[in-house]
């Protein structure tokens, strides 16, 4: 589903990415780990993107995103994301908020994206907060809704860059369980997270990330539980 | 021209007025023949409709322009890779806009407008020179005004709209320019009514707003202290107005924010 092919990424002297070669194929759960500083958020960010790759081609469904001849606003839509700082569009009501995309870019009808919204409000288990705006609502509640407002659009992927990062201890577990559900249901998702736990029981293929490189993958079991290079070793030392 | 007399207004006067002292007679005789002899109030009137098309209407040109160089100069300056070509010289255009026009005073610009590149002739054309002059001076101030609103909003929120499918436009249009709008209002209304006391200017380009009808008045009824007077209580009176509004408007738009 997404082919990355020696994505390379600089911010003027300061090499990022150092050359990555990774497929992600249909309904797997990748889980990037890694330090902080080690590219895994600009790794996900170029997946849809919002950083333009220095070198190297990624392929989402088969047609090159690096290529400026194809159109990255239409090849967007079927990419969802989820932002550590929720970014919630403040002036909206939740509602506006998940309708905005689909009906601006008629996809779908007022009627239809009210429709769906409000399912979707009612799968993250918000359906009362509706009408509400997002200063209103607590972190995790926010999170919730940035997540149905990306599956508003009906996406292929997922993309999460540290969703509960920025989120008090207490409400993480709402919206780990979101996700959860998610991947359950058969979202091919791409997650950045501190979240050992959650990478260890819902991942099916973690990426630790060092420097600029994949510098180890396998199994949730065979990273966790059997890391092979000193560095995966240090960093889930100090992690777990 | 006959000259309205002290003396041959007292004789008409009504019985109230002849009771007062003699110092309140003569301050009723100015007010007598400032607004009523003659119906010279009409001048205020008049004057301030022209007053009040040459805000509205430099106040929408002032908007427009400024928006746009905003977007402009915001754009340029977001931008992570070097812009193009054509966007670099839309933001030197730009630049250079907002430099002339706010470093040259307004009444110069007037008098250019006015003598040298529209030379409007007759009144029609005075009121679109004096909105023209106006509007485009006054958006190099909301160009930085709203530059400063657009920059105030975190980079997420252009790519929450991103991520979305919205392309930078409509992004700009749903997400970004409401959110500022509101942040500067504030500052807005303020040029607002920098913008309504600075149409007095045009004055200079013999345009008859509510200012150069105080000063017919003053040379019709050689005294200047009413007509003055009266002249800076109607610029107040419409600024208190505005501000009246522009706080109703803000209430209204900060409706989001309720806890």
């Amino acid at each position: 589903m997404i082919n990355v092919k020696g994505l390379k990424k600089a911010f003027g002297e300061n090499v990022v990415l150092c050359g990555i070669d990774e497929h992600i194929k249909k309904g797997e759960k990748v889980v990037i780990i890694g330090a902080s500083g080690s590219g895994k958020s600009t790794f996900l960010r170029c997946l849809n993107l919002l950083e333009q790759p220095t070198a190297g081609n990624i392929f989402f469904e088969d047609v090159d995103i690096t290529d400026p001849k194809n159109d990255i606003n239409r090849l967007r839509r079927k990419m969802g994301m989820v932002f550590q700082q929720f970014n919630l569009f403040p002036h909206m009501t939740v509602k506006e908020n998940l309708k905005l995309a689909p009906v601006k870019l008629k996809i779908m009808t007022e009627e239809e994206a009210e429709e769906k919204a409000l399912a979707l409000l009612a799968r993250v288990g918000l359906p009362e907060k509706a009408d509400a705006y997002p200063t209103q609502l607590s972190g995790g509640q926010q999170q919730r809704i940035a997540i149905a407002r990306a599956l508003a659009m009906n996406p292929d992927v997922m993309l999460f860059d540290e969703p509960t990062s920025a989120l008090d201890p207490e409400m993480v577990g709402e919206v780990l369980a979101i996700m959860r559900e998610l991947a359950d249901e058969g979202m091919t998702m791409v997650v950045v997270t501190h979240e050992m736990g959650f990478a260890r029981e819902v991942a099916t293929r973690v990426l630790f990330m060092d420097e600029g490189v994949i510098a180890e993958q396998g199994t949730p079991e065979e990273i966790f539980d059997n890391p092979q290079s000193p560095r995966l070793k240090a960093f889930l030392g100090k992690v777990l | 021209m006959n000259i309205l007399t002290f003396a041959k207004w007292i004789e008409e006067a009504p019985n109230w007025i002849l009771a007062l002292p003699e110092g309140l007679q003569r301050l009723c005789f100015q007010f007598f023949q400032v607004f009523v002899y003659e119906n010279r109030w009409k001048f205020f009137t008049d004057g301030l409709g022209t007053t009040f098309i040459v805000t509205i209407g430099a106040l929408i040109i002032g908007v427009i322009i400024g928006m746009l160089v905003a977007i402009i100069r915001s754009t340029h300056d977001s931008a992570r890779r070097r812009p193009n070509i054509i966007l670099r010289i839309l933001n030197g255009i730009c630049k250079i806009y907002v430099t002339v026009l706010r470093g040259t005073p307004l009444m110069v610009q007037l008098l250019i407008m006015g003598f040298v590149v529209m030379v409007p002739k007759g009144n029609f054309e005075t009121v679109l020179c004096a909105i023209i002059t106006l509007g485009i001076n006054s958006g190099a101030y909301v160009a930085e005004i709203a530059r400063s609103g657009i920059m105030s909003i975190s980079a997420g929120q252009m790519e929450a709209g991103r991520s979305l499918g919205l392309n930078y436009s409509q992004t700009m249009a749903y997400i970004i320019m409401p959110q500022a709008f509101k942040n500067i209002l504030p500052a807005l209304g303020n040029e607002l009514i920098a913008l309504l006391k600075e149409t007095s200017l045009v004055t200079v380009i013999a345009l008859q707003d509510v200012t150069k009808a105080a000063q017919v008045i003053v040379s019709k009824s050689y005294t200047a202290t009413i007509p003055y007077i009266s002249l800076a209580i109607i610029y107040l009176v419409l600024v208190i107005i505005l501000t009246k509004l522009l706080g109703i408007l803000e209430r209204r738009l900060r409706e989001s924010d309720k806890r």
